[in-house]
């Protein structure tokens, strides 16, 4: 096993809303009231079931509630375990799939209020992801400029799957919103099932979409890389949340090869793929798609060319490792050390800079 | 690869332009002497009714008032423009006329005989494939079929065809493919990647049945339509976009093929990947496996880890090769899928054409260069 080093930043973390119920405090009255006599149902997304092995390690599985509801065992099972100095927050709650913006937008603001309140407030090690009303870019800036007050956000949450490709030029007032503030855009694994969870239509199986999840960052890449959208932000970073990562290099590979060949497509794509993704994508280390030897997987980290690529992430509670296997066999101490904690804080610039605490407006 | 940005050639008598390009193609491969299976190769139509003769009279009157209607918009051409005619080669016109791949004997005295091609496998598109009106879609495809024989295989033995089905219909598809089963003009069955469902669905299971009882292997191109966007967050923007994706959508057809137990219930059936890389295929299984130690309870019907099915039951085309920019990289990727596992492909006449004197850089064996360039293709479809 590599040991892991004190002081890094877990990048992603995922605590649960216990239902729909717990956001009703932080709703005002007239969505109070939409809630309780419209008998609306917990949001609780295909892409993580509750009940799921994927969903939670067994031994991290509470005997009641969600996995993933307790601070408590949230720092007893991995804060304190990894010894880490920060820890993110991405509420995977599936406000994401709701269809009216109006009420997407009431449910992320009570989403972010209660995460503030019920999580950042409680432990100095957390940091929040501000999750955003995707149904309307208008709203998400609004909601963005709303949380962005509070320094402990660091970052801005969307799913891999949603109804357009995320390079479309309609998103980008959200990365405009994000590059302002010095946050972070994270993408993060899912589905509102607004479109089919593969690009060849419905599969069967909750294991089909899991693996899917892959298949839908690549062409998530391909579409923030190719629109322009770090032509236009030089400076904004995103990074892929519970993406995997081995599929990577020959992702690049093929992308480079037909963006020379019809570059005159994309003009504004003025650097290679490859030169985009070192400076402007990373990467969350779980889930690690590579077989156990160290060999193979240290012949895959040279095969992405660069050791500044991956973020340290536990995916507390979801079911990516045992034990505290969280960092994989044959790692040098070096990455380990870029990996846990210099990869990070050169991503997040809001954890260089240090968080006071705040309350949110 | 191959990109120019002259414009259409004039007609062939006055053509000089196309004339040196052909000159300069056979300098650049003629020291190749070894012969090579092309898995790749896409015949054309030279005229729309070219298909006439091998469809009803009734097909022809319908085509003319209603054409086809795809699993898209538009009534001609794709739904990304191509970056160049017919996403095909500038010097690829024939002398005489038509649509790039549209005549044999161009083909061969461009690509069969100066790369000394002993094996090549049609692999025809725009065919009966993504249609809506099926029983349409199933005239059109053995159209296609008959076409292959008489225009192509039965003038040149080494060209081999492949049996078009209409893919949406799996009762017509099998119906299809058991008529020509023992034909030998025809080495396997060809489906698209996009469809309707994914490809493992239950729909498309005929199709497999008949292939496995035929002896023949499923070949699946990447491309098609079956009104799915080709991502899995709607539509984009960009041919690149299609282009990259079609390796997307392979991989999940295959997470589909290999899920749905389409491997369990076929034991001998052999498929090939075409046009969609290869280099995602270590990743994919990996991922499926750690996946499936989770979740196998879901999936009571694999008796094996995913990895396994796809180590026994699938090949690959190689073009367009994966191109990192160390060749090492490239070895080590092949060796994790085998290099008894790919077949040499050029996708002549379209753009992104591979050179066969160029596509695999030196540092391969001689056992593993004759088994990727014509070795494995002959011991999978059987041509000695």
């Amino acid at each position: 096993m590599t040991s892991p080093i004190a002081g890094g930043v877990d990048c992603d973390l995922h605590p649960a809303v216990p239902h729909l119920t717990s956001l009703l405090p932080y709703l005002n009255d007239y969505w109070r009231d939409q809630v309780t006599t419209r008998g609306m149902t917990d949001l609780v997304s295909q892409s993580y079931p509750s009940n799921s092995p994927i969903t939670a390690r067994p031994d991290w599985r509470p005997s009641q509630g969600k996995p993933g509801s307790s601070l408590d065992d949230m720092s007893k099972q991995t804060l304190d375990v990894f010894k880490v100095s920060h820890g993110i927050c991405n509420p995977l709650y599936g406000v994401q799939m709701v269809f009216s913006e109006d009420m997407a937008d009431a449910f992320c603001r009570a989403l972010n209020d209660w995460l503030t309140k019920e999580w950042l407030d409680r432990d100095e090690r957390l940091r929040g992801s501000i999750v955003i009303p995707v149904q309307s870019v208008e709203k998400s800036v609004a909601e963005i400029e709303r949380c962005a007050q509070d320094r402990r956000f660091v970052q801005v949450l969307m799913l891999v799957m949603g109804d357009m490709p995320l390079g479309k030029r309609a998103y980008w007032p959200i990365y405009a919103a994000a590059e302002r503030h010095g946050l972070v855009v994270g993408i993060h694994a899912g589905s509102n099932y607004h479109n089919p969870p593969t690009s060849v239509g419905w599969g069967s199986y909750h294991i089909e979409d899991y693996v899917a999840q892959a298949q839908a960052f690549q062409t998530q890449l391909t579409s923030l890389i190719v629109e322009g959208v770090f032509a236009r932000h030089p400076h904004l970073k995103m990074v892929m949340l519970e993406s995997g990562f081995t599929w990577l290099p020959p992702f690049l590979w093929r992308l480079h090869k037909f963006w020379r060949g019809i570059r005159m497509e994309t003009p504004w794509v003025d650097r290679a793929p490859l030169e985009i993704v070192r400076s402007n994508i990373r990467f969350s280390l779980q889930p690690i798609d590579a077989p156990p030897d160290p060999a193979t997987l240290n012949r895959l980290f040279d095969h992405m060319q660069s050791d500044e690529l991956l973020l340290f992430s536990t995916d507390y509670p979801h079911w990516q490792f045992d034990g505290n296997e969280a960092l994989p066999e044959g790692l040098s101490s070096d990455l380990v050390r870029k990996i846990m904690i210099d990869n990070p804080l050169a991503t997040y610039g809001r954890l260089r800079h240090g968080a006071t605490k705040e309350t949110t407006p | 690869m191959n990109i120019q940005f002259r414009d259409r050639p004039e007609p062939a008598s006055t053509d000089v332009a196309k004339t040196s390009d052909i000159k300069t193609s056979h300098i650049k491969t003629s020291h190749i002497k070894t012969a090579i299976a092309d898995c790749d190769i896409h015949p054309a139509r030279a005229t729309k009714t070219e298909l006439y003769p091998y469809l009803a009279k009734r097909w022809h009157e319908h085509l003319e008032t209603y054409d086809k209607r795809p699993y898209h918009g538009m009534m001609e051409g794709p739904p990304y423009p191509k970056a160049q005619p017919n996403a095909s080669r500038r010097d690829a016109y024939p002398p005489e006329g038509g649509p790039q791949g549209s005549s044999l004997s161009f083909m061969q005295q461009q690509h069969l005989d100066p790369n000394n091609v002993v094996l090549g496998v049609l692999n025809p598109l725009a065919t009966g494939q993504g249609i809506r009106n099926h029983d349409l879609a199933a005239a059109i495809c053995s159209a296609i079929n008959d076409w292959q024989i008489e225009k192509w295989t039965s003038k040149d033995k080494r060209l081999k065809g492949s049996i078009v089905v209409a893919n949406e219909d799996g009762a017509a598809a099998a119906a299809e493919i058991r008529t020509r089963a023992g034909d030998k003009n025809f080495v396997q069955v060809l489906l698209l990647s996009r469809n309707v469902e994914p490809l493992g669905q239950r729909r498309y299971w005929p199709i497999y049945e008949a292939a496995e009882e035929a002896g023949l292997p499923v070949g699946i191109h990447a491309f098609g339509f079956g009104g799915n966007p080709i991502t899995a967050s709607g539509w984009p923007s960009f041919y690149i976009e299609e282009m990259v994706g079609h390796a997307q959508c392979q991989q999940t057809v295959l997470a589909s093929l290999v899920l749905e137990g389409v491997f369990e219930r076929h034991p001998t059936l052999k498929m090939i990947m075409i046009e969609a890389g290869f280099g995602w295929a270590p990743s994919l299984s990996w991922r499926l496996d750690k996946t499936f130690k989770r979740l196998r309870s879901e999936v009571p019907h694999l008796k094996r880890p995913p990895s396994e099915y796809i180590r026994e039951h699938i090949w690959w085309t190689t073009q367009p090769m994966e191109d990192p920019e160390r060749r090492d990289h490239l070895f080590q990727l092949i060796d994790w899928i085998g290099w008894d596992r790919l077949l040499f492909a050029t996708d002549y006449p379209h753009w992104d054409y591979d050179d066969p004197s160029r596509v695999l850089p030196a540092g391969a064996s001689d056992a593993n260069r004759d088994a990727f360039y014509l070795g494995n293709a002959r011991k999978l479809y059987g041509i000695v």
